[in-house]
């Protein structure tokens, strides 16, 4: 058999795994990997800063479901990686990245462009690898595409030293992944899945909570089909948006600090929980040792670690949430009678809506209603962090998963323009757009470039308050209005997106929102619209940090 | 706090005691004592951990914490379970050679012995349990302790 180098390896594995795009940048100990790369046999985006690379390999492996694939030179390349790879982790997002190392004989030596990434990755990976030999770097790549999408699926990293990119050996492709120490349970314990039933079907006031391992898991037909026989109402948190359809009768919307008030009142009357694929984060419980005393809790989830982590649980089922969706619908007989129940939760939605002021100038909610019109709810929204992000969970309507993407655990700034690249690139078929701040569009605003010279027709909307938005409203709230390093000076949004071969738009009144809108859909290349918005609107409801979910500030009509 | 011994098979790999250690050192759990060593298959390390925790959910946290690393294979708690375990210790103590015998018989009741003198010195090697060696080391205070190593205790189930 011929021999092929380190980096043809590296190539051949790629295309055997499937992939179609690999965003990155070149750099010294990652030249014969690039020289591969000269005619690439699947796209490559050449990104304007690594971080964006991650963060598009993100965005793609969100609004595909596929591995999303980052490639990186050693040292500052590879550290560049760093915040994308945390938000990937965080988010149990399957990115699987590349970097270059020094050659092998000279790592430890403080040579140029050093870095140990994988000692600093190891926290925030689900995985990582330090490739020593060449004889080893088929069989690698095969198990860090199989760890990445398996299981709790995650960031894996590969660190390749240039030295091992050129020496050749045979290419031997392992058609069989066996790691030991890795084997993910994916059907639920029948046991565990009787009691579960029985629990239901006794309960009186349940409650659906989803998170992301639904989306993750492909699990949205089993839960509307699950939600509708026990007629159960169904509230999710921020990774769980698109899980359930929004505009189902049963839906409730996002609940924790941030969510509905019905959302939070409703959980924390609950007497059965079922937690599907979701970590009780400490953003959706508020006050642990109050949150939903009178509830019983069934946890489903594929990470044994997650259950019992924050919330003490009665009964744990360890597994794939569409395999368990599945084998509960069998279980199930009888439905519980919910209907009094149902009943108050409405009561709940009338008297206390999603809400805001309307007094005729830009509301950001506004904006973001008019998109939800415009697109029919058909689009990719991508988002930044902080205000920008609360509201467009809160006020588009989600009815399909993997259709909002968001960092959701670590909460990075910067996230929403390079996501939406990937995912525009991803799911072509579809309109994306970032909602954004702007305070967080400058943090990846570099990759304009990489939007406008690859023709990816992303629109970027940019509720522009001249502020760092939720840390004003916090500084408001809690600092007694000191808005202390909060104010920004802000670029031409309109000449910079002009100066990269962008359109530019920006938007003052009321009145010319949705017309913005619809302009913006019909032009065929990256669009940033600049909206005016009011500058000390204030995302609520809001539970405050510490405080029980149902002592919610504002928003309350 | 309580003492917990916890064993953990892993892939014989370098980076894999930084993963373990890093888990530990991430969440604030301190680490009591460590023992680690190839097993009969050279590409498999067991490795004997003893941990303080303030309660049984952190010690549940760090065995699932564990058992989701890629390299580890299996992870055994001791708490509940029948074991046997033990210690080796090695102490250096002021000697002089008229005492002998009067240290020997202090040893003779232990598994212990001297297994090195010169003349104001004495290196003796103890294996017990821990209480064993607690006891064993007050007794042996009174000579003065110049040093002390500690390979950390090691278990095995029924």
């Amino acid at each position: 058999m011929a021999k092929m180098t380190g980096a043809k390896i590296f190539v051949e594995c790629l295309k055997r795994e499937g992939v179609e795009i690999v965003f990155g940048y070149p750099g010294g100990q990652v030249l014969p990997i690039f020289d591969q790369l000269y005619e690439p046999p699947f796209k490559f985006i050449l990104v304007r800063h690594e971080q964006g690379a991650a963060h598009a390999a993100d965005g793609y492996a969100r609004a595909t479901g596929k591995a999303g694939v980052c490639l990186a030179t050693s040292g500052p390349g590879a550290t560049n990686l760093v915040t994308g790879l945390a938000t990937a982790y965080m988010d149990s997002i399957p990115v699987v990245a590349f970097t270059g190392q020094v050659k092998t004989f000279l790592i430890g030596n403080d040579a140029f462009q050093e870095a140990d990434i994988t000692g600093i990755t190891r926290p925030i990976t689900k995985h990582n690898y330090l490739v020593k030999d060449v004889n080893d770097l088929a069989r690698i790549i095969r198990e860090a595409f199989h760890i990445a999408t398996t299981g709790r699926q995650g960031p894996v990293l590969v660190d390749i030293p240039s030295d091992i990119q050129m020496q050749e050996t045979e290419f031997v492709w392992p058609e069989e992944v066996d790691i030991k120490g890795y084997k993910p349970t994916y059907f639920g314990h029948p046991g565990q899945i009787k009691k579960a039933a029985a629990l239901i079907e006794q309960s009186k006031k349940p409650i659906l909570f989803v998170g992301g391992g639904v989306i993750t898991s492909g699990a949205h037909h089993e839960l509307k089909k699950l939600a509708e026989k026990i007629n159960t109402p169904v509230t999710w948190t921020l990774m769980g948006i698109g899980g359930f359809p929004a505009t189902h009768e049963l839906s409730l919307g996002m609940l924790g600090m941030h969510g509905t008030a019905y959302a939070n009142h409703a959980i924390m009357d609950s007497d059965l929980i079922i937690a599907v694929g979701a970590r009780f984060d400490d953003r959706v419980t508020g006050r642990i040792d109050a949150f939903a005393p009178a509830a019983k809790v069934i946890h489903i989830d594929i990470d044994p670690s997650s259950i019992s982590k924050n919330v003490k649980v009665d009964i744990p089922i360890v597994g794939d949430a569409k395999n368990i969706l599945g084998q509960l619908l069998e279980e199930i007989k009888t439905a519980p009678d919910t209907s009094e129940w149902l009943k108050t939760v409405e009561g709940w939605k009338k008297k206390h809506p999603l809400t805001y002021k309307d007094d005729g100038k830009i509301k950001p909610q506004y904006v973001i209603e008019q998109l939800y019109e415009v697109t029919k709810g058909d689009a990719i929204i991508t988002t930044e962090v902080g205000q920008n992000q609360m509201w467009a969970a809160q006020w588009y309507k989600y009815d399909y998963p993997r259709t909002f993407l968001s960092s959701g655990g670590l909460g990075t700034m910067g996230y929403g323009f390079p996501a939406a690249i990937g995912a525009k690139l991803g799911r072509p078929d579809k309109m994306v757009f970032d909602i954004a701040g702007d305070g967080s569009i400058q943090m990846n605003i570099q990759e304009l470039a990489t939007a406008v010279c690859n023709k990816i027709n992303v629109k970027v909307l940019i509720l522009n308050n001249g502020y760092l938005g939720m840390v004003r409203q916090w500084q408001e709230l809690f600092y007694k209005k000191r808005y202390s390093q909060v104010c920004l000076f802000n670029p031409d949004f309109v000449k910079l997106a002009e100066s990269y071969g962008a359109v530019g738009m920006r938007v003052t009144k009321k009145e010319e929102v949705r017309q913005a809108l619809e302009k913006a859909i019909a032009i065929d290349n990256t669009v940033f619209i600049d909206f005016v918005v009011e500058p000390e609107e204030n995302v609520f409801p809001m539970v405050p940090a510490g405080q029980a979910i149902n002592q919610m500030l504002g928003g309350l009509a | 706090m309580t003492r917990h011994t916890v064993s953990v098979l892993v892939e014989n790999k370098f980076g894999v005691l930084a993963r373990i250690a890093g888990l530990f050192s991430a969440r604030g759990y301190n680490i009591a004592s460590l023992a680690v060593s190839e097993t009969l298959d050279p590409t498999v390390s067991y490795m004997t951990i003893v941990v303080e925790v303030k309660d049984e959910e952190i010690l549940e946290q760090i065995k699932k914490q564990l058992n989701k690393l890629i390299d580890v294979i299996t992870v055994t708690d001791f708490t509940k379970k029948q074991h046997v375990d033990r210690e080796l210790v090695l102490v250096k103590v002021n000697f002089s050679s008229k005492e002998k015998a009067k240290l020997e018989s202090i040893l003779k009741k232990y598994v212990a012995k001297i297994i090195q003198f010169e003349d104001t010195t004495a290196i003796v090697e103890i294996i017990g349990e821990q209480d064993q060696i607690k006891e064993l080391l007050e007794a042996l205070h009174h000579y003065g302790i110049k040093e002390l190593v500690r390979t950390g205790r090691i278990a095995m189930a029924y």
